[in-house]
């Protein structure tokens, strides 16, 4: 078969995407899904803003700021921030590792496609009687007393996703356990890696709690059971630690990728190693372990008791330390390095201010004390858009910029660049520093509108100006974007010229089948090394051989478009004759689906030698 | 290594050393399946007994079952082996985190 690319039509291309397992092209499905939803999540977080912008604003009215601040909440986590860092681990991490795609080709695909649809479900709601309005952590005191479908989209499309996610992060874990590099050893792996193996172990504890909490709310909202229901005995903290014991290592798992992406550009652009790996790996880790220990520090005003927000709170104040040692091990890697500020570089440079100051809010909220003064006002959500832009989007747009040659073949312009990160930078800090002091002066966090003459009004006028500079950051990255693919300029594999880690050692973007030979991993930094000592490619490991491929496959499509369909049939149940006969069609969908990829073997083929040497000026491992 | 057959054909495997590891095995398997049995037995009659009260019977048989939780990991899915340390790892933080989760619930949810 010919590796040599031909130009195919719409269709084609189409069909290939709806089938393909191969990580690169999923990563680019993730890429694409993820920023509409992000898009989508900004245009709430605007009608937010222009809402909020001046007192008694009748923009839009109470109930429906209560679907725009959830969706937007809910948008932002679920499905824009996780699919935008499972794009860029799809895309990087098994290059990282030299290996030929992931554990699981066949389960990525269904992962992207369960996200898919989970999302597509959840937005539908704006069009089918309303989205859901009892915030993104959806505490059951006040979900179950929702009137319309909302929450049961909610929870519905959560779970739909949430699985597509677990599948995710286990499909990581194994590929990282098994499918290193000969000479790759967990000590030799990039930060980039490591950060995605302990996201995916997160991934893997954090999403049953998760799983657990939203089919509760399902059996109680569709199903008439009372697990939340008081008045049948039921309890509905039981929602709020659940969702938090997912909740709170969620937050990890968006931060930890945005720390590895950085301690990849710093490394990169500062043209040295990474100061203190070892100690980057040992905090990465331990991070990890603490996310599971701190969930009630978000319920301190629950009513835990003393003893209990003791804990938590102490528990919370020692993931600053992990924390600190990251930041440190950042800036001295800069110390003394030759620093090249690139676009990446710039977000990685301000990432560092932004999110030390999230970070430090966020030990003033541990306080349990204090936390009570703190507690459900702007300030707590001044911390976490300083942490979650600061830190999460930051790592997005810088690892956007990076990664951009390495996906597309292509370099996104670096003036545009430089120009999305000031604007976002200068509108970021101007949106929700000021948020603190409003959080300070008392405004409750949730509110659709604020009175005249409560000192708000200049607060929230300039917090509205700075969202403004960062929807224009994001039309200009938009504009980059959509110039880069116009002009089609294609790099080598090292476009940035200070790659050192395996996937610079690959063109840009890689062959189908990754490494030719995989690469024999002498150190840290490997692809670095080979440079050092003045050769042009890696080592190969192994002779030439034939290439064991999977099939694409349609399947993973099928099997998530059923479950979209049950979940609709799940929802209208109660109320129509129709819902439980759609319920039963759409599992058969499933359930067939998963019966005809059992049954039916299917090897995969063979790339074979002689067509691999055939194209030898494109090896798989070459400088 | 571990699970390479005597009957592999490979010519560098040690033909007496693999039988008198396996031999070893199965012993240790007999072994742990009489215990499992009997542990069984030992269940059924504490929930027999009229003598003992369910605050006793309850935990008793719950260790008892995790007793035979770990021969069934250690010596029926070889986790005593070389090669599990990741297993391993994995297993034990699911332990970790789901007791944090049951301590939590029963200690500092009201009902």
């Amino acid at each position: 078969m010919s590796t040599y690319a031909q130009k195919k039509g719409f269709g084609a291309t189409l069909w290939d995407y709806l089938t393909t397992v191969d990580h690169k092209k999923i990563a680019i499905l993730y890429l694409i899904a993820g920023g509409f939803f992000f898009i989508l999540g900004g245009l709430e977080a605007l009608f937010i803003r222009i809402q909020l912008a001046v007192p008694n604003n009748d923009f839009v009215s109470a109930g429906f700021y209560n679907e725009i601040l959830t969706m937007h909440g809910t948008t932002m986590i679920f499905l824009a921030a996780m699919p935008l860092v499972f794009a860029f681990m799809n895309a990087v991490m098994p290059l990282q590792i030299g290996a030929r795609d992931v554990a699981f080709p066949f389960l990525n695909s269904l992962g992207f496609w369960l996200f898919f649809f989970g999302g597509v479900f959840l937005n539908l709601s704006w069009f089918l009687g309303g989205a859901p309005d009892a915030g993104w952590t959806s505490y059951a005191s006040l979900a179950m007393a929702s009137e319309t479908h909302g929450i049961d989209f909610y929870a519905l499309g959560l779970q739909i996703s949430g699985a597509g996610t677990l599948i995710g992060g286990i499909n990581f874990l194994v590929t990282i356990i098994n499918m290193r590099a000969p000479g790759m050893t967990y000590m030799r792996m990039p930060m980039f890696t490591w950060a995605t193996f302990v996201t995916s172990a997160l991934i893997l504890f954090a999403f049953p709690p998760l799983t657990v909490g939203l089919f509760l709310m399902i059996f109680d909202r569709m199903f008439g059971s009372n697990f939340f229901d008081v008045a049948n005995g039921g309890n509905t903290i039981i929602w709020e630690h659940l969702f938090w014991i997912f909740g709170h290592p969620e937050v990890y798992i968006l931060i930890l990728p945005a720390f590895g992406i950085f301690s990849e550009i710093f490394a990169i652009f500062s043209r040295k190693r990474l100061f203190g790996y070892s100690s980057m790996v040992f905090a990465t880790v331990l991070i990890g372990f603490l996310g599971f220990m701190v969930w009630a520090h978000h319920m301190f005003t629950t009513g835990l008791g003393p003893i209990a927000n003791a804990i938590f709170a102490v528990a919370t104040m020692a993931i600053a330390v992990p924390t600190g040692i990251k930041i440190f091990n950042w800036m001295f890697t800069m110390w003394g390095g030759s620093i090249k500020f690139t676009t990446p570089m710039l977000w990685a440079v301000a990432f560092i201010p932004s999110f030390v100051a999230g970070g430090v809010t966020g030990v003033m909220l541990a306080s349990a004390a204090a936390d009570y003064q703190y507690h459900d006002s702007y300030f707590v959500v001044a911390h976490f858009h300083y942490v979650i832009v600061g830190g999460v989007v930051f790592a997005l747009f810088a690892g956007a910029h990076l990664y951009w040659p390495k996906m597309f073949g292509t370099m996104l312009n670096e003036t545009l660049g430089k120009v999305t990160f000031w604007l976002f930078l200068f509108g970021f800090h101007l949106t929700f520093f000021i948020q603190h002091f409003l959080g300070l002066m008392g405004m409750p966090r949730r509110i659709f509108t604020f009175l005249p003459g409560q000192g708000l009004a200049t607060g929230n006028l300039i917090s509205s100006i700075g969202a403004i500079f960062m929807a224009i950051a994001t039309i200009v990255l938009l504009i980059n974007v959509i110039m880069t693919q116009v002009k089609n300029e294609k790099v080598g594999n090292d476009p940035w010229g200070d790659g050192r880690t395996l996937e610079w050692a690959i063109s840009s973007p890689p062959p189908f089948y990754n490494f030719k030979q995989l690469p024999l991993v002498r150190g840290l930094d490997a692809y670095w090394l080979e440079k050092m000592e003045g050769k042009k490619e890696m080592t190969p490991a192994e002779p030439l051989g034939d290439i064991h491929m999977p099939n694409n496959s349609f399947v993973p499509f099928v099997i998530s478009l059923g479950l979209f369909i049950a979940a609709f049939g799940a929802m209208y149940r109660a109320d129509t004759s129709w819902g439980l006969l759609v319920l039963i069609l759409g599992m058969a969908v499933t359930l067939g689906a998963m019966f005809v990829r059992s049954i039916k073997d299917d090897h995969g083929f063979h790339i074979h030698k002689e067509d691999l040497m055939d194209d030898d000026n494109d090896k798989g491992a070459k400088a | 290594m571990a699970n390479q057959q005597p009957s592999s054909g490979n010519p560098r495997v040690d033909v007496e050393y693999r039988r008198k590891k396996s031999a070893e095995e199965m012993r240790y398997q007999i072994v742990s399946f009489a215990l499992m049995i009997f542990l069984t037995l030992v269940a059924f009659v504490a929930v027999g007994y009229d003598g003992f009260s369910d605050w006793f019977t309850v935990p008793f048989i719950l260790l008892l079952a995790v007793i035979q939780v770990i021969f069934q990991l250690y010596y029926f899915m070889h986790m005593s082996h070389k090669g599990h340390e990741a297993p391993a790892l994995f297993l034990y933080s699911g332990v970790v985190v789901g007791a944090v989760t049951i301590l939590a619930f029963t200690t500092i949810i009201w009902w």
